[in-house]
């Protein structure tokens, strides 16, 4: 129990003399996750918006398997990335492996499904008359979308804002198609598996309080976009 | 030429037909209320007249334009305004939910503008306040406040003081009655308010199950309405079906059920009629009057209901007459059920149409 409260102990010190490896770590999860969430949102929101507002054949099942892919497995992902942009794949001659932009687009693929379908509920939950007034008041198509996703913004945020905690958290995709390369493509998450596995636990301590707090905050932002 | 014209126009949904036939012509700056019993059209047919819905057979339209193609829709539904029966507002001030119609046209906005229609409205200082905090009746105004700032040239109101209390819906009645009065701006008003649509309109038209019975200034419907349906509906209050058993000179003598009414006009013998006669064309005594009326019947007070300043009185004359008299009248004449009196009407007072047998 002393062992565990001294590597507790050591790992508050990590982060609070801002060790530039600790720092460094939390600097690119952040920006690779972010970016993900960001190019996520700018894809699921207007796809998101296509498909509530059109009706097709198949769109309820359409819905569903967005739904399903909710809970995407990250390593499943994290093996079709691999198969596209591995040196064999389809996708090969762009060299992303192993960098943080592949890691990117494994992470925006992976929360893009979660967004969409945020996106969908969101305006599915909207008052039908929403739109009529909009349609009344003489709106053009796009300044109807505009003044729709302006009404669902909350809704929208929430997604993005859950897709962010999915992406920052996960750890298989990150390791089988970053490498876990120090400096490079090490995330919080890699760095945790491995400092764990080489016994370096006052390190993996310190990044995992990190990524608790990240969560600390991810909850308070979601209960504030809630409230409104 | 007309304003808004619509041409056969039909509507079905879900293979049911939610109007028919429908031929309307409006004329610029004219108000037109559509009245009808819920469920009989109007609402649908306000729709396609302001460009919100496609009509499933005929046309509508504006100003002589055609308006089936997107664009020109999109043109035409600009230069127009529609309150909705349930309006909506937006999350976001009061003020930016009135100045929303000016953004969408790329208009410039005057915040004095938005200001003296939130006055007109009587929503003066509301401009920051968030708008989905205001009520129904408040939703309303602001509602009629966003629709007037593009200065449309139609207003299409879909029962516009439905859900409202009766203080508001009279403010909202106001408000209507003012920018009718001036004039410059066609007014088309779904409403299921009789009286409503007296108030407000110069032509009622007179919609039931997805059809246009009559069209007309109210008073001509009031007084001479085409149909069982339509007589029904505005409140005639008297109507009698008979056959017609002679007829001399434009003067017929109707036979309902024992009885026999004069009444003018120039239906053939053994025609089967309907007689309308509004409550307050009859008048009651206690004597035989020696005055002009052709039509004098003794009866009997069945039943007397107190109406604040008027009393309904029915009168049993072998057929039911309902007569509407004065609160003085009734006490003049100390009317109390179970009394017998007699019922007066000329024969130049009832409206009389042909029906099928």
């Amino acid at each position: 129990m002393a062992e565990i409260w001294q590597g507790f102990l050591r790992a508050l010190n990590l982060i609070i003399t801002l060790n530039p490896e600790v720092m460094e770590i939390t600097g690119l999860s952040l920006a690779i996750s972010l970016s993900a969430c960001l190019i996520s949102a700018i894809i699921s929101t207007p796809l998101g918006a296509l498909i509530h507002f059109n009706s097709f054949w198949g769109k309820r099942f359409l819905v569903s398997l967005i739904q399903t892919f909710f809970s995407l497995p990250t390593v499943l992902v994290g093996l079709v990335v691999f198969l596209f942009f591995s040196r064999a794949g389809p996708l090969g001659g762009f060299g992303l492996m192993f960098s943080p932009a592949i890691m990117v687009i494994g992470q925006t693929i992976l929360v893009t499904p979660l967004m969409i379908g945020l996106v969908i509920s969101a305006l599915s939950g909207l008052d039908h008359g929403i739109r009529e007034t909009a349609l009344a008041l003489g709106a053009n198509p796009l300044q109807m979308g505009w003044l729709l996703l302006r009404e669902v913004r909350y809704g929208v945020m929430t997604g993005v804002v859950l897709g962010f905690g999915r992406a920052i958290s996960e750890v298989g995709l990150a390791l089988m198609v970053g490498g876990n390369i120090r400096g490079y493509t090490r995330t919080l998450t890699t760095a945790i598996s491995l400092g764990t596995n080489m016994g370096d636990i006052e390190f993996s301590l310190a990044l995992g309080i990190i990524l608790l707090a990240i969560a600390l905050v991810i909850n308070l932002l979601l209960n504030r976009l809630q409230q409104r | 030429m007309s304003l808004i014209e619509a041409k056969a126009l039909g509507l079905t949904k879900a293979r049911r037909p939610v109007l028919q036939d429908i031929n309307l012509a409006v004329m610029s700056g004219e108000v037109l209320a559509l009245i009808g019993p819920t469920g009989s059209g109007k609402t649908s047919l306000l729709r396609l007249l302001g460009l919100l819905d496609y009509p499933t057979a005929g046309e509508v339209t504006i100003d002589g334009h055609h308006t089936l193609g997107r664009r020109e829709r999109l043109q035409l539904r600009q230069g127009m305004a529609f309150v909705q029966q349930k309006p909506i507002a937006f999350r976001m001030s009061v003020a930016d939910n009135v100045s929303l119609g000016l953004r969408f046209r790329h208009l410039k906005y005057h915040p004095e503008e938005s200001h003296s229609l939130l006055a007109l409205v009587g929503l003066a200082g509301y401009e920051r306040r968030d708008a989905r905090t205001l009520s129904g009746g408040e939703t309303q105004r602001l509602a009629l406040a966003r629709a007037l700032i593009t200065k449309p040239s139609i207003l299409f109101l879909d029962e516009p003081t439905a859900n409202l209390d009766p203080v508001s819906s009279e403010k909202v009645e106001e408000v209507l009655a003012h920018i009718a009065q001036q004039g410059n701006l066609t007014i088309l008003l779904a409403t299921h308010d009789m009286v409503q649509g007296q108030r407000l309109a110069g032509r009622i038209a007179v919609m039931m199950n997805g059809r246009l019975l009559q069209v007309g200034r109210p008073q001509e419907i009031f007084a001479a309405p085409q149909s069982h349906e339509v007589a029904e509906f505005v409140g005639v209050g008297n109507i009698w079906s008979g056959v017609v058993a002679a007829q001399q000179e434009g003067l017929m003598d109707i036979r309902i059920g024992s009885r026999i009414i004069q009444a003018v006009g120039n239906f053939s013998v053994g025609q089967a009629v309907d007689a309308f006669l509004r409550p307050e064309e009859i008048s009651l005594s206690t004597h035989r009057d020696e005055s002009s009326m052709r039509n004098v019947f003794r009866g009997v007070v069945r039943r007397l209901t107190w109406l604040g300043a008027l009393t309904r009185v029915e009168v049993d004359c072998g057929f039911t007459a309902l007569v509407l008299v004065t609160r003085r009248s009734a006490e003049e004449l100390s009317l109390q059920e179970g009394q017998e009196l007699y019922a007066n009407f000329k024969a130049s007072s009832i409206h009389v149409n042909s029906r099928a047998l």
